[in-house]
């Protein structure tokens, strides 16, 4: 009886952590959101309970384009993150060596040694007007005046794939790990070629990994706020910068709550709309690497 | 050299060379139409090389592969009319077993009818029709592996490869797969190529056993060829059960030597292999259990006079088996001598510490110059 006191105490403790950070820092937080997203601005100090906030953001086309255009964008973010990604994991998987495996590991991972905030500020000395690009441009001759890069969709999307990729990289190296040599020697003994054996085999042997990657790159992106705003400036119209917006500069709490309510809604209604289209569930993907 | 078009599979003076290590060396043989035919060699030896080089994965760095009589060199795995059972079978996860039937045909650019109907009938062939619709991870070992070939054999090919495809099964199902694997053979009615490093898969279902050691082929031949006739040492120490003695000649008489082994036991053998022994040559001398008579001591059976080897000595212990129990003799030279013997259960039968007498005749003690 003692004993199994003990151990059952000892599994408490243990759960413990989790379970307070779970709790206080977001169960609670969001509970805390959801109840001043309901409320509505009356006059001053005067509130009543309502929908008005998330009203508000359907009538008002700014905001709703901005959360579409959040959403593409960062759709499109995936999936070039899987374009670059898919081809950089299956070499680490199963083309290259043991030795050479971890170092190219390591070279992915050796971007997330430095903070979001330093790696922006490394492209925007890149390619703002003065940046080295622009310059070495001018120098060869290729150009006459200078050329901003920064503050485009273009240079956006390419911050946000760098910022993610590795997240891509990570889940299909693992489960591309899993899948044995001999059966791709086996979609080509069958009479498969290369293409064939993409198709057929390898793709749908690493899509637990494929929707995985996709749904923590969409995530990510989606949530971002650092990158999209020193890359893209004011023309970036991200969700999150109108949140933030919404937060900080209007001093709109009630409508920033629901806007971040509506973010959350959204992405998780195309995370499951994705897993739908691929025939995935949360358990097969997410969960398994 | 002349092609013959009659076999299904020849390969000419292969050799693959990995740096300086020799992984196959200098291999030649063919296989005729419609045979089943067994690479077998200790792990190691360079038979899965071998096989990948035939499947196209490898390419030999030197010699010749012709298939049908055409050189398949440069020609790659999915042009080959090779299809490859793996070791561990890898069969499609993702995909039911009708799919994974199914791909081949689906490569070759079949209509859809046809793959159902070809699909159905080699599901008849291997007698599971009704697991089309399973999955692969519903199988039992034994329908992976039936499933494994039927995927090839929907193919038609000139050779079918199996690496060692009993490999990953338990005792009883290996011992039941080996004759179904005979019995698909014949029913096909395909070139097999096996590669196994189990001498008794080889000899039970092969029409031909080709023994590799080191990147080269020992001997080819039948299996009982193989077991009463090996060509070398390492043949006749690899197949089948054997004592195996090293020891000096004492006496040479035509091809009848007398072998005193390094603990003292003398026996008369008959030469094999290549290399006449002369006085004082080392030479290793094998019987082969069976032709092991045990006697108890002072029984009538025994006669010594037709120059049968005799020994007297003691059981040291049994090693019951059923049928194939064995008896382990100490002869007073303290040489250990295993014979096979029939145990009833009844009192006659060998106990430890029985005094017996031993005889084989010099025909069955093959003895390899070393």
């Amino acid at each position: 009886m003692m004993q199994r006191d003990i151990k059952r105490l000892s599994l408490i403790l243990l759960f413990a952590p989790f379970a307070l950070w779970i709790l206080l820092l977001i169960i609670l937080p969001h509970l805390g959101m959801f109840y001043i997203s309901l409320r509505e601005k009356v006059g001053p100090r005067m509130y009543e309970f309502g929908l008005e906030n998330y009203i508000n953001f359907f009538t008002e086309p700014i905001y709703w384009n901005t959360l579409i255009r959040t959403g593409s964008m960062s759709l499109l973010v995936t999936v070039l993150a899987l374009l670059l990604g898919f081809p950089i994991a299956y070499y680490i998987a199963k083309i290259a060596g043991n030795r050479t495996r971890g170092a190219l590991f390591l070279m992915c991972l050796i971007p997330l040694w430095v903070s979001d905030l330093i790696r922006a500020f490394g492209w925007i000395l890149l390619l703002r007007e003065t940046g080295i690009i622009s310059s070495s441009l001018q120098w060869a001759g290729l150009i006459n005046t200078p050329i901003e890069f920064l503050y485009n969709d273009a240079t956006v999307i390419m911050g946000l794939v760098y910022t993610v990729i590795l997240f891509m990289i990570v889940p299909l190296v693992s489960t591309l790990d899993g899948m044995d040599d001999a059966m791709i020697e086996a979609g080509y003994n069958l009479g498969g070629n290369g293409p064939t054996v993409l198709r057929r085999i390898i793709i749908p042997y690493a899509m637990p990994g494929i929707v995985s990657g996709c749904i923590v790159v969409f995530m990510l992106t989606a949530g971002s706020y650092l990158t999209p705003i020193l890359l893209g400036g004011k023309n970036s119209s991200w969700f999150t910068e109108q949140i933030y917006d919404q937060f900080i500069t209007r001093y709109n709490w009630e409508s920033g709550a629901a806007f971040g309510f509506l973010l959350l809604a959204f992405t998780s209604l195309v995370v499951w709309g994705g897993l739908k289209l691929s025939g995935q569930t949360l358990n097969s993907t997410v969960a398994r690497s | 050299m002349q092609s013959n078009t009659e076999n299904d599979l020849e390969c000419i003076q292969i050799k693959k060379h990995f740096g300086s290590v020799r992984a196959v060396d200098d291999v030649s043989f063919e296989i005729p139409k419609g045979s089943f035919f067994s690479i077998l060699g200790p792990s190691g030896c360079g038979k899965t090389t071998l096989m990948r080089m035939i499947a196209g994965f490898e390419s030999p760095t030197s010699g010749d592969i012709r298939i049908k009589g055409k050189s398949v060199i440069g020609t790659p795995p999915n042009r080959r009319n090779v299809k490859m059972v793996f070791q561990h079978l890898a069969l499609f996860p993702m995909m039911n077993v009708y799919e994974n039937i199914a791909y081949g045909l689906r490569c070759a650019g079949a209509s859809k009818d046809v793959i159902r109907t070809k699909v159905h009938d080699v599901l008849e062939r291997i007698s599971l029709p009704d697991v089309a619709n399973r999955e692969i991870t519903q199988l039992s070992g034994g329908q992976k592996q039936r499933i494994a070939i039927a995927r090839c054999m929907v193919l038609d090919p000139d050779v079918l490869l199996l690496d060692e495809p009993l490999g990953a099964l338990d005792l009883k199902l290996r011992e039941a797969m080996k004759i179904e694997l005979k019995l698909l053979q014949h029913q096909f009615d395909t070139t097999f190529v096996y590669i196994t490093h189990d001498q008794s898969e080889a000899l039970v279902m092969s029409d031909n056993v080709a023994i590799m050691n080191e990147g080269k082929f020992v001997q080819i031949g039948t299996p009982q060829e193989l077991y009463h006739n090996p060509s070398a040492a390492f043949v006749a120490g690899f197949v089948g059960d054997t004592n195996r003695w090293a020891g000096k000649v004492t006496r040479v008489e035509g091809n009848t030597v007398e072998v005193e082994t390094e603990a003292g036991l003398a026996m008369r053998g008959s030469v094999r292999g290549a290399g006449a022994p002369g006085i004082g040559d080392r030479v290793n001398a094998f019987v082969r259990p069976e032709f092991i008579t045990a006697e108890k001591a002072g029984g009538s059976a025994v006669q010594s006079g037709n120059g049968q080897n005799v020994i007297e000595g003691k059981v040291d212990s049994i090693l019951f088996n059923g049928a194939n129990s064995r008896v382990l003799v100490r002869d007073r030279a303290g040489e250990l001598i295993e014979a096979d013997v029939v145990l009833t259960g009844g009192a006659q039968d060998l106990k430890p510490k029985d005094d017996v007498t031993l005889s084989w005749s010099p025909e069955q003690t093959m003895s390899f110059k070393a």
